[in-house]
């Protein structure tokens, strides 16, 4: 009689909690002071091997700041965090409300994740490139930005920059060094080792730092990125943000390694993997990565630690497929209140100042949307003329667009 | 008076290379076996020892990787040339090529843009099989946002990729490898060199061959053969063999594509033949014979022919019979005369 054999299937991981489950996440297992903060120019990458499986951690459960990853910034640099951090999120949920009500066609939120955008890009030089994704818009802020001109691009209005060619939240910001969204998400991380190749060529002291999610680093771009990275050694800052969920696929669908950040290690990049929703280990693992680069040692590969707390796009309904409640699990918590909690145990802060910045960032925005409609809203207009479709595809038009547009003009509303 | 020099279309790229290495310091050129080496093909041969390994560079084996650093390092200020080894390795590079560089400086609004060169050997006659040989021209004139040029000749080869060099638009240039070191009349076993050959005699100088002009090869009063790369020169065999005269466009730019010259051609000649060795179907060719029914119909005497490669895979060791031959052309040209 022939052996049975064992009977074998297809193996599809699925996600730890589904709807109706009761979530529940191991607590991190590193505390703040246990990994050491090695020097950023002498650094191999064996040496991040603990930072790489391990989490950097500055702020404990209690929002105390400690370890030697602890930025010791100035409680007024702290304060600016908080009022980006806090602009992002009600900036959302403004922009939320508009698209619930049609008055936006999508939105994205960043919710949960303001910290990475804003901690990062501070930790930065002005000089330096961001090179984002779509849940990075706060980097604008940091970066002085209006919030009417945000707006214009989200409406696709007649002021938009981008003259209402990209879906809103895929901005471009040339004066802030913010390079433009791309939709297709990954191929930003690769690009931005060739804008840091340029920088390291023409010697400029200046890096670029990229993000790309757990769900896009299973793309080829993000292999091309650190292998080029590791090759030629360019000032590059390669983040993933690993939120747990590409839309619907968890993020143990990407890698079967549950820690990206070791993926590094195996390009003899440094790696580091931080806590996404602590300001103070994000600002400090940026800006050890920004000295690295910047004495010529080349790429950081950084996974940020965190929670995708709202749908993936205003067109997402997370309902289906994870426990609703599943943020409030996080053993990260959330970045807002974690920095809000550290200033305020440092005598830096109170709960009616919070309030206080709330309303008048609120009354900013509102005024801010109340001015951007009146250059065009979605329902009405004033729209970027029809003519946009055909500029700027090339430096100059060529004959066979200038036809087609001479034919266009015969039939448009404009 | 213009120093001239009897080069092939190695040498003509590698002057065209090295010319603008020297003019523009944010000029740079890499690509697989690009740098040490000077390339599978040798066009940049001893480029890197002249002008530095920081400008001439060797990368991974990774055409995904090369159009991205290539994107990156066009929106950062430099004028970046990649070579992809064959054009049939271009592939794993569509996707920064065709959503990323070619649509960089729209979706910006104009902030930002990518003045980068992308160039390619392609076409067959060097057996070498489905995956040496392969001319996916078409693939990318659909695509807006990018230019495409098609060489044929020392001359236009080193003319058009200092053009596409100094373009502010990305431009994919290919070239057609079995021409590198002689032209190619179709016939396997004759293998001129460029020797003699006017247009062999490239200025030693910078010049341009402008991006959107045709060139006229040959010219008759019969009807118009509408060629680009190798098959230039099969289709100048074939008019020779088929005895009506003929205006021979090499168009040289694919897009945007020279209409006052095919326009005017067809008009005097009132029949057309386009000959390419892509495949057929939804080659560049349905587009020109499109093209030219639209602009040209009451001119035409006779319906428009096409000669191209089989909608197949490119062969190895039965090319000859893949490829369109001057026998073949030749045919097309005398069935449409007799019309």
């Amino acid at each position: 009689m022939a052996a049975k054999k064992k009977q074998v299937t297809l193996h599809v991981p699925s996600a730890p909690f589904r709807p109706g489950d009761k979530a529940s996440f191991a607590p991190f297992e590193n505390e703040p002071g246990d990994l050491p903060r090695p020097d950023p120019v002498k650094c191999t990458a064996a040496e991040t091997t603990d930072h790489a499986y391990g989490l950097v951690r500055v702020l404990d459960s209690n929002g105390k700041a400690s370890g030697p990853w602890n930025p010791e910034l100035a409680p007024d640099e702290l304060r600016e965090g908080l009022e980006h951090m806090v602009r992002m999120r009600i900036f959302d949920d403004r922009m939320m409300k508009m698209q619930r009500t049609g008055k936006l066609s999508f939105y994205m939120r960043s919710l949960g994740e303001e910290a990475v955008a804003v901690a990062q890009t501070m930790a930065l030089e002005t000089q330096d490139w961001i090179f984002p994704s779509y849940r990075q818009p706060g980097a604008q802020f940091v970066r002085g930005r209006d919030m009417v001109s945000m707006i214009n691009h989200c409406i696709g209005n007649e002021e938009d920059n981008v003259k209402g060619r990209q879906m809103p939240v895929h901005y471009t910001y040339r004066d802030g060094r913010y390079i433009s969204v791309s939709s297709p998400v990954g191929t930003q991380f690769s690009q931005a080792v060739g804008v840091a190749m340029a920088s390291q060529y023409k010697a400029l002291d200046e890096c670029c730092i990229t993000w790309i999610g757990d769900g896009s680093s299973a793309e080829g771009d993000y292999h091309y990125a650190l292998n080029f990275a590791s090759v030629f050694k360019p000032p590059v800052i390669l983040n993933i943000v690993n939120n747990q969920w590409a839309i619907s696929t968890h993020a143990n669908l990407a890698s079967g390694n549950p820690t990206f950040a070791a993926r590094g290690l195996a390009y003899n990049v440094p790696s580091m993997r931080v806590d996404g929703n602590d300001f103070l280990a994000l600002y400090s693992v940026t800006k050890w990565a920004r000295e690295r680069a910047a004495s010529g040692e080349g790429a950081t590969h950084i996974e940020v630690l965190t929670y995708r707390a709202g749908a993936h796009s205003s067109s997402d309904d997370p309902s289906r497929y994870r426990p609703e409640d599943e943020h409030q699990a996080w053993p990260g918590g959330d970045p807002v209140d974690r920095l809000v909690q550290h200033l305020v145990s440092i005598g830096e802060w109170s709960d009616e100042q919070q309030k206080e910045l709330e309303e008048r960032i609120d009354g900013e925005i509102m005024a801010a949307y109340k001015e951007a409609v009146t250059y065009g809203d979605l329902a009405n207009g004033p729209y970027p003329s029809a003519d946009t479709i055909f500029t700027e595809v090339y430096e100059e038009v060529p004959w066979h667009l200038q036809e087609q547009w001479d034919e266009m003009k015969k039939w448009s509303s404009d | 008076m213009i120093d001239l020099s009897e080069m092939n279309i190695v040498q003509a790229v590698n002057s065209a290379l090295d010319i603008m290495l020297e003019n523009d310091p944010d000029v740079i050129f890499f690509g697989e076996d690009a740098g040490y080496f000077g390339g599978v093909f040798r066009t940049s041969d001893g480029l890197q020892e002249k002008h530095g390994a920081h400008r001439v560079f060797d990368t991974p084996l990774s055409e995904g990787g090369i159009a991205a650093i290539t994107f990156g390092m066009g929106i950062n200020g430099l004028r970046p040339v990649a070579e992809i080894q064959f054009a049939d390795y271009i592939f794993p590079a569509y996707d920064q090529i065709v959503n990323e560089i070619a649509k960089v400086r729209h979706r910006s609004g104009g902030e930002f843009w990518c003045p980068v060169t992308i160039r390619t050997p392609a076409g067959g006659g060097i057996r070498g099989g489905h995956h040496h040989s392969q001319s996916p021209e078409s693939q990318f004139t659909h695509t807006a946002g990018i230019k495409v040029v098609y060489t044929s000749t020392p001359y236009n080869s080193k003319g058009l990729l200092i053009s596409a060099i100094e373009s502010n638009d990305p431009v994919v240039v290919f070239e057609p490898k079995r021409c590198y070191r002689g032209p190619f009349y179709g016939d396997p076993h004759n293998v001129p060199t460029w020797k003699d050959h006017p247009e062999a005699e490239v200025p030693e100088a910078h010049y341009t061959v402008p991006l959107g002009e045709a060139r006229l090869a040959m010219e008759g009063t019969d009807c118009t053969v509408i060629s680009w790369g190798a098959m230039v020169h099969v289709s100048e065999q074939a008019i020779k063999d088929s005895g009506v005269s003929c205006d021979l466009i090499d168009l040289q730019t694919l897009v945007p594509w020279d209409k006052e010259v095919i326009v005017k051609s067809i008009e005097k000649t009132g029949r057309c033949v386009i000959v390419h060795e892509a495949p057929k179907t939804s080659g560049f060719g349905a587009e020109m014979a499109a093209s030219v029914q639209e602009r040209c119909f009451y001119h035409l005497e006779a319906p428009i022919e096409r000669v191209t490669g089989w909608d197949t895979p490119f062969p190895h060791t039965t090319e000859w019979d893949y490829m369109p031959s001057p026998a073949r052309i030749a045919d097309a040209i005398k069935r449409i005369i007799e019309e």
